[in-house]
């Protein structure tokens, strides 16, 4: 596992950029771009990213990006995968198609999963901030139980989807899950999965201050505690194979993951949140977390077996 | 030396050889009749590997255009193909392309919009996109669809717009006619390679088609950049440019291939004409029998045909209509509560201009609904009345329409 | 044939897109050279407050530099930072950040 101080000091995101104070987004791609070493073409909907990106004729981010429609990130990362390979240029720079939750799980999904199918050679990163944050904190299909949004007064009903899982199941070579406050997880995933071709996907959880309203101060504190309590798993899939990562790796080993009500009452977007949802979080969690125990052992076993 | 072969092909066929001769790079596919035969024409070629090109077999229409828009953006040549609810559906990518100023060239087999459903003929798909800033050509029978599209790459590489080549579903798609194909090495000098407005370069990095503000902004070194008006004003510009670019390329064309298509307008025994019928795409060629006919009949009838629907060429329309008596448009499409679209466009170029004809318009073939010389003389004949009687406004003429309630 | 590379929408990439974001700050991060762990080992150790910055407006060093100009004064970095060694003081007048000497 690469250390911060061994992480490149090169930064393509340059300061005075237009992301709100504490986004984590800019934690999260400072660490995806430098794992690229600036070799990439960005390609990015309507988003959160579009905002810190800036606007014309200035850019935040000294890389090759691509604005796109809402719905098309998966279809232009494979058709500018397509179009360098094409015209003789594939080894010039990685495709990375960089999406939000909703431009992901929501109106972006059905060209994602037609990219995977293809097994077309981009990496995509999404950046799960749990809501439409940049028109306002809607929710969508990530948003998670209980919590508030502009269109969830009374807080969400229903549990987010399992994108990642639903990308394994499409068979692409290497998927990842991760977290933009653990900047060298992330580092270490996307060096990986530079290194890989076909469709690599990984989910980023990506905290948002003012949309889980919490002081932008504990950006990193609440990502981390999101992990530290099952909420969020750092693993990651290689043809099949399933293993933990770095912090959940250790929690896995220690037992010792912390109550998702210690997560949940230090955001405004929980506010209010009965008992007994909360209680209901925690066994969903519970379950999930059970099921990567099971498949991180397996594996492990498998591994030591062979 | 031309080595041309001449070959019996479909519309489809016909438009997939073009692509191939305009050595497409990028092609991407997504199945619609009366379409589906141009893309699986072209993977046929491309997994021979007779034709080097990406193809990208991808899940929807949105993302076929999609695919065409950010690999013509790093500078390749792209093809797709679609139909009504397929080019609906990547309505917003239409769009995209145009205001990113991607010289994209589709293939549309023109086809009535649902519901309900119909697979069959009529002009309301791309019609319903003619704002979207997408050069818009329609051809008349299958020699020109091949020699349309390859014209169209030309035309879009130089002025950074995309064009929508439509030609009618079944009626020219499915329908088989001699089309010669012009040697390989006379397109390759017709077309030279495109070299792209875009930057995508990462040691020189540019971040394109980003939030663009209402007024020019400055840049980091105070210069004053243009705002969002400024980049429609500037495509606007460069449609308006295609007037001459279309006429133009089909001359250089017909240099090199001995075969030329009117540019923007077509026309057939126009000179003495007093009545003026006007059409687009193979419906035109319909007109041409029933103008025929009338005048065997003593009147003096003759044919304008729109190849250039968007840019509109209104100059070059109102000069041939100038002194005629009765312009009668035949619309395969309708702008509902209104009139048809070309009627609408033929008037527009008519106004308040003294010696202007009189304008009908006449709605037809919705759905695919047969549409004969004969039925198109008749139209004539009854346009041809109410001019005489006088009648300045009158509602669009239906052509063989058989409502259920008119016959109770 | 005119220059059309200006007749589409492509930014060059420059600091400071949305101006001076110094100007949002409410307070700024101080740095207490002598607590910071880099200061005391010598060396470009630790830098949890470089990978932490949201805006990269922390450079890396002995100890890190803040880019007070840009730095929206989110406070991530005294948050994060396991030897207290960056406090985050109140600005006394809003939008107006002048550097004081000492402080960069």
């Amino acid at each position: 596992m690469t250390r911060i101080t061994e992480l490149p000091t090169d930064e393509v995101v340059l300061p005075g950029n237009r992301a709100c104070a504490g986004c984590g987004i800019g934690i999260g791609l400072r660490a995806v771009t430098k794992a690229l070493e600036g070799r990439l073409v960005l390609v990015n909907p309507a988003s959160c990213l579009t905002v810190l990106g800036g606007m014309f004729p200035t850019s935040s981010v000294a890389v090759p990006w691509v604005n796109v429609a809402f719905p098309s990130t998966a279809a232009a990362a494979a058709g500018l995968a397509a179009g360098l390979r094409a015209t003789g240029r594939a080894d010039e720079m990685t495709v990375l198609a960089m999406a939000g939750d909703g431009g992901t799980s929501d109106i972006g999904i059905q060209a994602l999963s037609g990219a995977a199918e293809r097994n077309d050679d981009f990496i995509y990163v999404c950046y799960d901030n749990e809501a439409y944050m940049n028109t306002g904190t809607q929710r969508s299909g990530l948003t998670p139980r209980g919590a508030r949004t502009t269109t969830t007064w009374t807080g969400k009903r229903e549990n987010p989807k399992d994108v990642p899982r639903i990308m394994e199941a499409h068979g692409i070579p290497y998927l990842a899950s991760t977290s933009a406050v653990f900047p060298t997880d992330v580092y270490d995933k996307v060096v990986k999965a530079r290194s890989i071709e076909g469709l690599r996907y990984i989910h980023m959880s990506t905290p948002c201050p003012s949309g889980w309203q919490f002081d932008p101060k504990d950006t990193v504190t609440i990502g981390q505690l999101a992990v530290e309590t099952g909420l969020v798993a750092l693993y990651e899939v290689e043809d099949g194979a399933f293993r933990l990562t770095g912090r959940s790796a250790s929690l896995a080993r220690s037992g010792k993951r912390k109550p998702v009500a210690d997560y949940i009452r230090m955001q405004g977007r929980f506010k209010g949140m009965a008992e007994e949802d909360i209680a209901a979080v925690q066994a969903w969690v519970d379950q999930r977390w059970a099921g990567y125990i099971a498949r991180h052992e397996a594996s492990a076993g498998e591994s030591t077996g062979a | 030396m031309s080595h041309a072969k001449t070959r019996v092909m479909t519309g489809n066929e016909a438009a997939a050889h073009a692509a191939r001769l305009a050595r497409v790079q990028v092609v991407a596919a997504y199945p619609i009749t009366p379409q589906s035969p141009v893309v699986e024409t072209l993977s046929e070629w491309v997994e021979s590997g007779e034709l080097p090109a990406e193809f990208v077999t991808v899940e929807s229409e949105h993302s076929a255009l999609t695919v065409c828009i950010t690999a013509s953006t790093v500078g390749a040549r792209t093809f797709t193909a679609t139909s009504a609810n397929g080019l609906a559906y990547m309505t917003e990518q239409v769009w995209w392309a145009a205001g990113a100023r991607l010289p994209i060239v589709m293939g549309i087999a023109n086809r009535a919009m649902a519901a309900p459903w119909s697979v069959l003929n009529d002009q309301q798909d791309s019609m319903s996109v003619r704002d979207a800033g997408w050069v818009q050509l329609y051809c008349r029978n299958n020699q020109e669809i091949l020699d349309t599209l390859v014209q169209a790459y030309r035309i879009a590489e130089s002025l950074y717009v995309p064009v929508m080549v439509c030609y009618d579903g079944f009626l020219l798609s499915h329908t088989m006619m001699p089309v010669e194909l012009p040697d390989p090495d006379t397109v390759d000098a017709f077309l030279p390679p495109y070299h792209p407005l875009t930057v995508v370069d990462p040691d020189d990095p540019r971040n394109i088609g980003p939030v663009t503000l209402a007024d020019p902004r400055p840049d980091a070194e105070g210069v004053a950049r243009n705002g969002y008006m400024e980049f429609r004003a500037l495509h606007h510009r460069a449609l308006l440019g295609a007037l001459e670019t279309i006429e133009r390329v089909d001359a250089e064309y017909g240099a090199a291939t001995g075969r030329t298509w009117g540019g923007l307008l077509w026309e057939h025994r126009l000179d003495d004409a007093d009545v003026v019928l006007i059409a687009a795409g193979s419906l035109g060629t319909q007109l041409t029998v029933a103008a025929d006919e009338l005048r065997d009949e003593g009147m003096n009838v003759g044919v304008l045909g729109i190849r250039s629907y968007r840019p509109f060429p209104a100059v070059a329309a109102r000069d041939a209509l100038d002194g005629r008596s009765l312009a009668l448009v035949f619309d395969k499409a309708l702008s509902y509560g209104h009139e048809g679209p070309i009627c609408s466009d033929i008037r527009s170029a008519l106004q308040s201009r003294t010696g202007a004809p009189v304008v009908y318009g006449a709605i037809c073939g919705l759905g695919g609904r047969d549409v004969s010389p004969a039925d198109l003389a008749d139209a004539t004949r009854r346009a041809v009345a109410d001019r005489a009687a006088g009648i300045v406004d009158r509602e669009p003429d239906w052509i063989n329409l058989h409502l259920e309630e008119d016959a109770r | 044939m005119r220059d059309r590379s200006h007749d589409i929408s492509m930014s060059r990439p420059a600091a400071g897109e949305a101006g001076r974001t110094g100007d949002w700050r409410n307070a700024r991060p101080v740095m207490v050279a002598e607590r910071c762990l880099a200061v005391r080992q010598g060396t470009v150790t630790c830098q949890i407050c470089w990978v932490y910055c949201p805006d990269a407006c922390i450079a890396q060093g002995v100890g890190p530099v803040i880019d007070l100009e840009h730095c929206k004064g989110c406070g991530i970095c005294a948050e994060m930072c396991p030897a207290s060694a960056i406090q985050m003081r109140p600005e006394s007048v809003h939008g107006v950040c002048a550097v004081e000497e000492g402080e960069r």
